[in-house]
């Protein structure tokens, strides 16, 4: 029971967070600039996104397996690989660490 | 109904696509695997992808709520981690912003990768809203179905941290930003937000750093107000 009501509101609430982007996006008056201003905060936000997943998890260091395999994956992209390369890449690198004792 | 606006899309673009779908697909199954392993109800686990659909928050609130920290620390948590919604709904959110339809399903289909690949088609609004919908609807079908097998066949499925799957995650969003990232504005916003962040992240709860992040903003204003000078 408690974890339908906790399905129910996280449902709930996470729809109204998800609503409340566009209706403020809405309100304000969009010139040029403000637009770049929005993108580049969502861009701003997937990259601190991609770097604290990639370095903490849950309040502790990550160890050295996971930022080795994002940071693999980073340098692929920027030579312009295909995402299905970055993904393996990224992938791999990390459980082949991971398989070899690296934490 | 994803064909629609799949028809649209280059192949590379859909390739990129599906490695991302194939991506979330295995983390949907550990999703519905952990889930039965708690002792949690299949229908309980696809519920909560059907109408939450939002990875990291399901994880955090399932995981607290099974180990007994109670219903309001698992709401809270999960709902601090989604915040992050705002600021990309404010960014990507004329790109879904049409009929009442396509805003209500547009709206619970925002994610990180949604609005990642919708901020990397750039300044075209076609193409912007083509790959939205494929990236979303797809996203939609993998993590639902994953989440059901994975709550059935739990046994079977790999764990994603033995496949390096939570370095793979990162990685295609780091990807998708990256051409943003070209700009030296949002590059100076994202590398000290990202700094204020990486600090925040030994302190506070998960969800609330990467919002700090947008202080990395301010190397715009200044900079909207160097260029009106010059000009």
């Amino acid at each position: 029971m408690m974890m339908l009501i906790a399905i129910l509101v996280l449902a709930a609430g996470t729809f109204l967070i998800r609503l409340s982007g566009p209706l403020l996006r809405e309100r304000i008056s969009l010139s040029a600039h403000a637009e770049a201003v929005l993108k580049a905060g969502a861009t701003v936000v997937l990259l601190a996104l991609v770097a604290t997943s990639a370095v903490v998890v849950e309040g502790d260091w990550a160890g050295w397996a996971l930022p080795a395999g994002v940071l693999v994956g980073g340098v692929l992209a920027w030579r312009r690989a295909p995402l299905a390369v970055v993904v393996v890449a990224a992938a791999a690198t990390t459980a082949l660490l991971r398989l070899a004792g690296v934490s | 109904m994803p064909h629609a606006f799949a028809r649209h899309l280059d192949r590379p673009l859909l390739r990129d696509i599906a490695a991302l779908a194939a991506g979330i697909f295995i983390v949907g199954l550990s999703f519905g695997a952990i889930a039965s392993s708690q002792g949690v109800p299949w229908w309980q686990s696809a519920a909560m992808s059907l109408f939450v659909f939002a990875g990291a928050s399901q994880f955090a609130t399932m995981g607290i709520m099974t180990a007994g920290g109670g219903l309001a620390a698992g709401v809270a948590a999960g709902l601090i981690l989604n915040l992050r919604h705002i600021p990309y709904g404010m960014a990507v959110g004329g790109v879904y912003w049409t009929s009442l339809r396509a805003k209500i399903l547009g709206t619970h289909l925002l994610t990180d990768q949604s609005t990642a690949f919708a901020l990397a088609a750039g300044d075209d609004p076609r193409k912007a809203r083509h790959t939205y919908w494929t990236v979303a609807v797809s996203l939609f079908a993998v993590w639902n179905a994953g989440t059901v097998l994975g709550a059935f066949a739990g046994q079977l499925v790999a764990d994603p941290a033995v496949l390096g799957l939570d370095a793979a995650l990162p990685a295609i969003l780091l990807a998708l930003v990256m051409p943003s990232l070209k700009d030296r504005r949002t590059l100076a916003a994202g590398l000290l937000g990202t700094a204020v962040a990486l600090a925040a992240s030994f302190v506070l709860p998960a969800g609330v750093p990467v919002l700090l992040a947008l202080v990395g903003l301010v190397v715009m204003w200044k900079g909207a107000k160097g260029t009106e000078a010059a000009a």
